[in-house]
């Protein structure tokens, strides 16, 4: 179970994440949603790690995890793949894989195959392709989804975190995704956070939670929050207000 | 016949736990030749007027593999040695050259391996250079290695040199004259950490039509150490080169790379890029948050980059 306590974040004097309050129990698979800019990946971040927060609590699984390290966070379980993954000279896709896998269990060739056609890839070409600029942004970006799959499966207790998946992704390959998430939504295993704009990964959720402005502005059901989100989305729109829609 | 310090440098620049049961070889410690094998296509024979060795490989030889290790265990040594390859027609050889340097002493040991390729028509040539030095004396390991190649039409030079570890001064002269049709493909890759220095010097002539060169080079410089990298590239007729630096610089290590053009010919494409800059931090958080230590991350980073 993941518990978000009064948690703010504070970049010099704007307030990113003002005061979220949030439990997500073990299994629930949660798409987080909102407008750009409304604080998601630093949410995101502060879970993992990346950032430090200014006030409140985080605990996993009971745990005080407020203060702990993102090695220390990895190793009980949580994981996050980046809005903007990063490029790495001379790293093959197989190494990345297999360093997220963790040193416990040693991938084989048809496992990392298996971890990239779940995300749409085919994993002939890629297993042995360095993750440098050679890439496009849509292939790191899948293969940056495989390294969190590889790392949270086969690991109790796991959180994994996804920053807007679809970025980048044509059409082929988000049906592929939207399977893998769908399946991992049937597993029931891992507890799972998507940062989402795309309908589809949406009503794949348990539950939604809208952030908006660095604050929870809705959470419930697809059914509860879809509506909400498609009225704002017209009512945000002055001109559409201007013209009476 | 080897000694545990002997096989463990063997081991590190030729992936060699024994001498090869096959194939023509060249061992030589301490400044003497120590063992060689010659085969029906590659003959080795020792120079007779100066240090070194000649190697004439036969044209047409479809395969074979040349070991030429080099070992220093004792302490004060000065090694300078000439090895000429005459590589015939036609012919495709693996050359496997290395030096590893033990020093437990405290006066300075070195070799300087100067070596000089004649690659026939059509020939291929892949030349694989390790160097590497280790011992806890205080005297210095030195290596300065120097690689003169000449490409005749169609010839290809595969040419991969990598310093490891534990060299304190390293000063490489490598120089290439391609001809018509020829293709060089150089890759060198450099750690250097504590005070060490090294400098990378790399002339290469693009003099045939249709001849091409890449060189890429990949540097880690860690600690206080020092690099220096002058590619320079000429094309003198339609001919096609590329030359790209990279390093990484950490701690309060200095890296100059100056990569140097000249086209002399109005067909001669050239082309260099170089860059240098620390592990960048997202690579380390990436990593981290695969359950890796800040440490861990950075040695990953370094390993892959090198690899
Ligand atoms: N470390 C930081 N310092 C200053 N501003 C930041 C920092 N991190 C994020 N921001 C700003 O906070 C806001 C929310 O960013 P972000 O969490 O990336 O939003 P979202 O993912 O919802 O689009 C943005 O305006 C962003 O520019
Ligand atoms: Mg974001």
């Amino acid at each position: 179970m993941l518990e978000l306590e009064h948690v703010q974040f504070t970049a010099g004097t704007t307030n990113i994440v003002k005061d979220v309050s949030l439990t997500i129990p073990e299994g629930r698979f949660v798409v987080i949603t909102g407008p750009n800019g409304g604080g998601k990946t630093t949410l995101a971040k502060l879970i993992m790690g990346i950032e430090q927060p200014t006030g409140g609590a985080i605990r996993w699984n009971g745990a005080d995890v407020t203060h702990l390290s993102i090695t220390e966070r990895a190793r009980l379980g949580i994981s996050y793949g980046f809005q903007a993954p990063p490029r790495f000279k001379g790293m093959r896709v197989s190494d990345l894989l297999q360093l997220a896998a963790g040193s416990d269990q040693q991938l084989t060739h048809d496992q990392c195959c298996a971890y990239l056609t779940k995300v749409g890839l085919c994993a002939r070409d890629y297993v042995g392709r360095d993750v440098d600029a050679s890439l496009s942004g849509g292939e790191l970006k899948r293969i940056e989804i495989a390294t969190i799959l590889a790392r949270g499966s086969g690991r109790e207790h796991s959180l994994m975190i996804f920053d807007e998946p679809e970025a980048g992704i044509d059409l082929w390959s988000f049906a592929k995704l939207t399977e893998t998430f769908r399946a991992l939504h049937a597993g029931g295993k891992a507890t799972v956070i998507i940062i989402s704009h795309q309908e589809r990964i949406i009503r794949l959720a348990d539950e939604i939670v809208l952030i908006a402005g660095g604050e929870v502005k809705a959470r419930g059901s697809v059914d509860e929050v879809f509506p909400l989100i498609m009225r704002d989305t017209v009512s945000t729109c002055s001109a559409a207000e201007q013209e009476g829609l | 016949m080897l000694g545990e310090v002997e096989k463990n440098l063997l081991h590190v620049i030729s992936d060699l736990d024994e001498l090869p049961a096959e194939g023509a070889f060249n061992l030589r410690e301490n400044g003497k030749g120590v063992q060689r094998r010659s085969t029906k296509n590659v003959e080795i024979t020792p120079k007779t007027d100066k240090p070194g060795i000649d190697i004439r490989v036969a044209p047409g030889t479809a395969f074979e593999s040349v070991h030429i290790p080099v070992v220093l265990t004792e302490s004060g040594m000065n090694d300078l040695v000439y090895n000429d390859f005459y590589i015939g027609e036609g012919a495709t050889v693996e050359i496997v050259a290395g030096c590893g340097i033990h020093n437990c002493g405290c006066d300075t040991s070195q070799h300087d391996g100067i070596h000089t390729f004649y690659i026939g028509k059509n020939a291929h040539v892949s030349y694989v250079e390790k160097h590497y030095g280790e011992g806890e004396g205080t005297g210095k390991r030195i290596l300065n290695p120097q690689t003169i190649a000449y490409l005749e039409e169609g010839a290809t030079l595969d040419m991969d040199t990598s310093q490891i570890r534990g060299v304190d001064d390293t000063k490489r002269f490598t120089k290439v004259v391609v001809g018509r049709g020829a293709e060089v493909v150089i890759s060198e890759k450099l750690l250097t950490h504590g005070e060490q220095s090294a400098v990378s010097d790399m002339e290469v002539e693009l003099n045939g039509d249709g001849a091409k060169a890449s060189i890429t080079s990949r540097s880690v410089a860690k600690e206080q150490s020092h690099q220096v990298f002058y590619p320079r590239l000429s094309g003198n007729c339609a001919c096609f080169g590329h030359v790209t630096c990279d390093a990484i610089i950490m701690d309060k290590a200095r890296v100059r790379a100056i990569p140097e053009l000249t086209a002399n010919h109005v067909d001669a494409q050239l082309i260099h890029e170089a860059a240098i800059g620390k592990i960048a931090g997202e690579q380390i958080l990436k990593l981290m948050t695969l359950g890796l230590t800040a440490e861990e991350a950075e040695q990953q980073i370094l390993d892959g980059f090198l690899r």
